[in-house]
């Protein structure tokens, strides 16, 4: 099931490597108004890892998901998931790998109001065309604790509730990956815990890797890594993080963001 | 506000285009059809103005006929007449007119040319002046005839036969010997410019007097001048003191206005005819209109909550949301009149090519047309908006800050209960027509129809549910989670679909109901057909203009042919009675005709001999006639026939209202001619062989057609086919109106829906599946409309034909047909997503996560 493994010399240890953002750029505008989002990251997503983007506001962390995940096409720069490289693909297979290979959960917005909760969460597979699997279905149902609200619609459920039917919904079709932008954004504290809960057990119990963007500190301390960005560069990065270095970390950031951009530069 | 009005308008651009597009196609129809018909009455009056003398010597009773199927007097004008009344001082001058009906020019490869549509003329020439004291006609290249065998044709008709100056141009007479030549001379056009449509076949007086009186010296009119100083009146008056019995004189102001009463009755009919259409094209554009603003007004709550939370009353708002409707109205009435005047110019251009021209120069804006329009226009715009600016104003300022905001809506059911009570209402005006109310059947029916349309379209939302739902079946049976989100998408806003398609639904009633009612006929005209026309063959003008009787002798002569029966149809005055004045036809049958004919005598007998006449019940009902009594008729030529009322039959097809026996009408002053000539095939003779010769002997004469049976009833169903065709033409306006709609409304729900398009592109739906979502979406519209519209259409049709049935004596369903409408309903589907589907497969998917 999870194909497209690499091997990787992460420091001392060997892991296989499910994503790969390789030399990322990507600007906007030119001249004077030209921003750079990403400014030349490289970085590897271990398989069955859970990752947690982090950053200040503006310093790219949507734009390198939205590379990652094929959503977007960087400036230069190449992006692999699996062992396929996005930038040779058209519109076309980029679609069939987001279906196949891809997941996500964004910050809202995930399900089709017209559709029930069942029904959007094996959207992706009928998209497809392809049978779900029964037995994995129920499992992630049960696993998200929605099984009395497969009929529902979106309309009828809270921010919680359609949040873990969106995580269902990533989980069901096995993708390789799963991109999460910010999935805990507009929920409460009971809600976000339930959510990252779900998704730190799909990594533990299904081996699922999973990318989530996120500038709570509190939910990224259920992530195996942490990767931190500033000015759309990789700056700094912790493993198996407790919620006060990644706070730390955070206040080191800010601090050197505070400060005059010629500093930090020089 | 007004600043930010402009603002709202600029952003809006596309929205607003498409929109203001469905006002302009309204407004071109209408203003269209003004200038047209504007420009049809300029170039028909400047004929009649350019054409008519001081003053007219003519028969009596000559005005109260049609001269076209009514054949003509055989009274005329001695060249003694002429010479009296050249004799009196009010007259400067008196040109003897020899004029003829039933002349037709054929091309040089044989065919005939106009013989349907506007008239051929056949006169002589004189130079006699009109009453502006130019000439009634002008030369435009060659010369006069001068001698006889010479001819001038109007230029039109000289290049559609394909004749040069000097050829010989192929005539068939309406009297004695039919086919003849001529040689081209010259040709001309009336004063005032061109003919409007009318075939010119002008002769020397000689010749005239060859064709049309047998050759005798004679005039059957005549044009007077004025001397100097005398007024038509005192000329008229001198003219008729001097004149033989059975003719009169008239001022040439008479003459023109009694040519343009009946023109402009003629006009009267085509301009209510398109006027009608134009109204459709613009209630259709109304509805439009009313769903664009509901859905703007919907996507701006937020901003006009914010607007009401800053302090704007209510009526502030809705003023904000009007004067976008007039700025929008302005714009689009102002290029819908342009429009319509290119459309006018470009109708005249196409009849032009076919003959008929119209005075370029009459074809501009009137005040009045521009008046309508902008009138119309903006009226119908604004109307349309104010029940979506009006709710706009109902936006609770709370609703700025919350995040899914809907303006506040009055339930269905509250619609669905008026809908109801409405459509009630509709049912029992529909009732009392079938239930012969006092006043027209079809009236009450009428009546409910439109009540039934326009409540229908207000309460789609409720009974269109069914059939969408039905749609979101088939297409996910069809085309799996695509169909189904596609037909989810089209119940998601019932409204809003319903709106949309009733815009669909009125086109389509009207073209079922049309639909029916030309089945109807159809059916109902074999059933006449079958009953009443007996003869074998029938031989005769598709206009029903008399021809000469040498065809009727050749054709008796065929071998196996048995019986020939001859009609020739005329129109007379009631000249007793307490009905004076009543224009009744009149048909002149032979002794022959009760060997073919057997029409349901209802008293009396149904052959008349010798002064006696036969009436259909209808007539002796309206006249108060009994078998027994007198009835005076009076003819052209003033000669009055003392009948007596021999029988009374039931209406037929096969004779008219009043039947005598066709010497009567050589009695009556008529000139011989048929009309009709019936035919019964020798029961021993081959039928095949027997209709192969009259085919070949009639057609030496296109101007007359043979039919059986079946061929008869094929012209009639002909005719009725092309009437049905133009009205389809002219209501696809109204359908291009409504897919204008929409495309409209999928373009808005594209934009309002840009997330969740988003989300369904980054979950893997390839771009391809997309459009097919929006296609799908739109095709379950157009088969709502469809389904609506041609349920009511089948519905009041079925009744109409219900309460016609004394003339529509079977129902006929037009079953193919419908099957035609729900498939172009599809085709229409599919046509009007290519844009919003084109737009929403380019959207960005990094829209749907952009979380502002
Ligand atoms: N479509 C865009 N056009 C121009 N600039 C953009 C666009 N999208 C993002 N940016 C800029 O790129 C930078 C990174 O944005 P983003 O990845 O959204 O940051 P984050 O998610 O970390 O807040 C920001 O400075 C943002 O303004
Ligand atoms: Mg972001």
């Amino acid at each position: 099931m999870r194909d497209g493994v690499m091997l990787c010399q992460g420091g001392d240890m060997t892991t296989a490597v499910a994503a790969r953002a390789i030399d990322l750029y990507k600007i906007y505008g030119s001249g004077d108004s030209e921003v750079r989002a990403l400014d030349g990251v490289t970085l590897d997503i271990g398989a069955g890892e859970f990752t947690a983007i982090m950053g200040p506001s503006g310093s790219g962390k949507s734009t390198l998901m939205h590379c990652l995940a094929a959503l977007d096409t960087p400036t230069s720069g190449d992006v692999q998931i699996g062992e396929t490289r996005l930038s040779r693909l058209r519109d076309k297979a980029l679609t069939t790998l987001r279906r196949e290979q891809v997941g996500f959960v964004f910050q809202a917005f995930n399900l089709v109001p017209t559709l029930s909760a069942r029904e959007n969460i094996l959207l992706p597979l009928s998209l497809a065309g392809s049978k779900p699997d029964q037995a994995w279905f129920d499992t992630v149902v049960d696993s998200v604790g929605l099984r009395d609200r497969l009929g529902h619609r979106p309309s009828q459920m809270s921010g919680g509730q359609q949040q873990r039917v969106a995580c269902a919904r990533a989980l069901v079709s096995k993708p390789s990956i799963v991109f999460a932008d910010e999935p805990t954004g507009n929920l409460d504290s009971t809600s976000s815990a339930e959510v990252l809960a779900f998704l730190r057990r799909s990594v533990d119990e299904f081996g699922q890797t999973i990318v989530m963007v996120t500038h709570d500190a509190v939910a990224a301390s259920y992530c195996d890594r942490v990767v931190f960005l500033a000015d759309g560069r990789v700056v700094d990065e912790i493993r198996d993080p407790d919620r006060d270095q990644i706070l730390a970390h955070m206040t080191a950031l800010q601090t050197a963001a505070a400060a005059p951009r010629e500093e930090r530069t020089a | 506000m007004l600043r930010l009005v402009l603002r709202n308008l600029l952003a809006r651009k596309v929205r607003l285009v498409m929109s203001g597009l469905s006002v302009i196609l309204g407004v071109a129809f209408l203003s269209g059809v003004l200038v047209f018909s504007n420009g049809l009455s300029t170039t028909f009056d400047g004929i009649i103005h350019g054409s008519t003398p001081d003053g007219v010597v003519r028969t009596v009773n000559s005005d109260s006929f049609d001269a076209g199927y009514s054949g003509q007097s055989d009274r005329a004008l001695s060249p003694a007449d002429l010479d009296r009344l050249r004799q009196l001082p009010e007259v400067a001058r008196a040109d003897g007119d020899v004029a003829g009906i039933g002349m037709s020019l054929l091309a040089s490869d044989g065919t005939l040319i106009g013989g349907t549509g506007a008239p051929t003329l056949a006169f002589n020439h004189t130079d006699s002046p009109n009453m502006d004291g130019e000439r009634t006609l002008v030369l435009k290249s060659g010369a006069w005839p001068e001698r006889p065998g010479e001819v001038v044709l109007d230029e039109a008709a000289a290049e559609a036969g394909d004749y040069g100056l000097g050829d010989d141009v192929k005539l068939l007479a309406p009297f004695g010997t039919v086919e003849r030549t001529a040689k081209l001379v010259g040709t001309a056009e009336f004063n005032g410019g061109g003919t409007a449509g009318a075939t010119l076949l002008i002769f020397t007086t000689q010749e005239a007097q060859q064709l049309f009186l047998g050759g005798k010296d004679a005039y059957n009119q005549i044009s007077l001048t004025a001397a100097d100083g005398v007024t038509q009146r005192q000329l008229a008056d001198a003219a008729a003191a001097v004149l033989p019995d059975g003719f009169e004189a008239v001022t040439g102001d008479e003459v023109a206005a009694e040519s343009q009463d009946a023109v402009g009755a003629f006009l009267g009919i085509i301009n209510t005819f398109l006027l009608v259409f134009a109204i459709i094209a613009v209630i259709v554009g109304g509805f439009i209109i009313v769903n664009t603003f509901t859905i703007l007004v919907a996507q701006r709550t937020r901003e006009l909550a914010l607007l009401r939370a800053l302090g704007a009353g209510r009526g502030q708002v809705t003023r904000s949301v009007l004067v976008e409707a007039l700025a929008l109205a302005l714009v689009a009435t102002t290029v819908g009149i342009g429009l319509g005047l290119l459309l006018a110019r470009g109708l005249a251009a196409m009849l032009r090519s076919i003959g008929l021209d119209i005075a370029s120069a009459a074809l501009d804006l009137t005040t009045r047309a521009i008046v309508v329009s902008y009138v119309v226009g903006i009226g119908v715009t604004l109307a349309a908006a104010y029940l979506p600016a009006r709710r706009g104003a109902r936006v609770a300022p709370v609703a700025a800050m919350r995040a899914d905001a809907v303006p506040e809506r009055g339930s269905l059911r509250r619609r669905s209960l008026v809908g109801a009570v409405l459509l009630t209402v509709g049912a029992a005006f529909a009732a009392a027509g079938l239930l012969g109310a006092p006043g027209s059947d079809a009236a009450w029916i009428g009546v409910g129809a439109v009540i039934w349309i326009l409540t229908v379209a207000a309460i789609s939302p409720v009974i269109g549910k069914p059939v969408l739902a039905l749609c979101r079946s088939v297409f996910g049976a069809l085309f799996g989670t695509t169909g189904r989100l596609a037909g989810e998408n089209a119940l998601r806003d019932p409204r809003r679909t319903g709106a949309t398609a009733s815009a669909l639904m009125i086109g389509l009633a009207l073209v079922s109901t049309i639909g029916v009612l030309a089945a109807s006929l159809n059916a109902s005209v074999d059933d006449v057909v079958d009953e009443q026309f007996t003869a074998d063959l029938l031989v005769q003008n598709s206009n029903f203009l008399p021809f000469s009787t040498e065809i009727g002798d050749r054709v008796a002569e065929v071998p196996g042919v048995d019986v020939v029966s001859r009609q020739q149809w005329t129109a007379a005055r009631v000249a007793s009675g307490p009905h004076p004045d009543k224009t009744v036809t009149v048909a002149g049958s032979d002794a022959e005709y009760a060997r073919i004919y057997h029409p349901d005598v209802v008293s009396g007998r149904a052959t008349p001999a010798g002064a006696q006449a036969v009436l259909f019940r209808s007539l002796a009902r309206d006249l108060d006639l009994e078998v027994g009594d007198r009835l005076d008729l009076s003819f052209q030529g003033g000669t009055t026939l003392d009948l007596e009322v021999a029988g009374i039959v039931e209406s037929s097809e096969t004779t008219s209202e009043v039947t005598v026996p066709l010497d009567q009408l050589a009695a009556a002053g008529v000139l011989r001619q048929d009309s009709t000539l019936s035919i019964l095939i020798d029961p021993a003779a081959d039928p095949e062989k027997v209709r192969d010769a009259v085919d070949a002997t009639a057609a030496s004469a296109p101007i007359v057609g043979v039919y059986d049976k079946e061929g008869f009833a094929d012209q009639i169903r002909g005719q009725v086919n092309q009437l049905l065709y133009l009205i389809y033409g002219l209501l696809a306006l109204a359908i291009v109106i409504a897919v204008i709609g929409i495309v409209n409304t999928l373009g808005l729900s594209v934009i309002e829906r840009t997330r969740e398009i988003g989300l369904l592109r980054a979950l893997g739906m390839s771009r391809a599946k997309l459009r097919r979502m929006v296609t799908l979406e739109s095709v379950a519209i157009a088969v709502l409309g469809a389904v609506l519209g041609m349920a009511l259409g089948l519905l009041i049709g079925v009744l109409l034909q219900r309460s016609l049935s004394d003339n529509l004596t079977s129902l006929g369903l037009p079953l193919g047909q419908l099957g035609a409408f729900l498939v172009v309903a599809i085709v229409v589907g599919v046509l009007a997503a290519v844009l919003p589907a084109i737009r929403a497969s380019r959207l960005d998917v990094l829209e749907a996560i952009a979380s502002e």
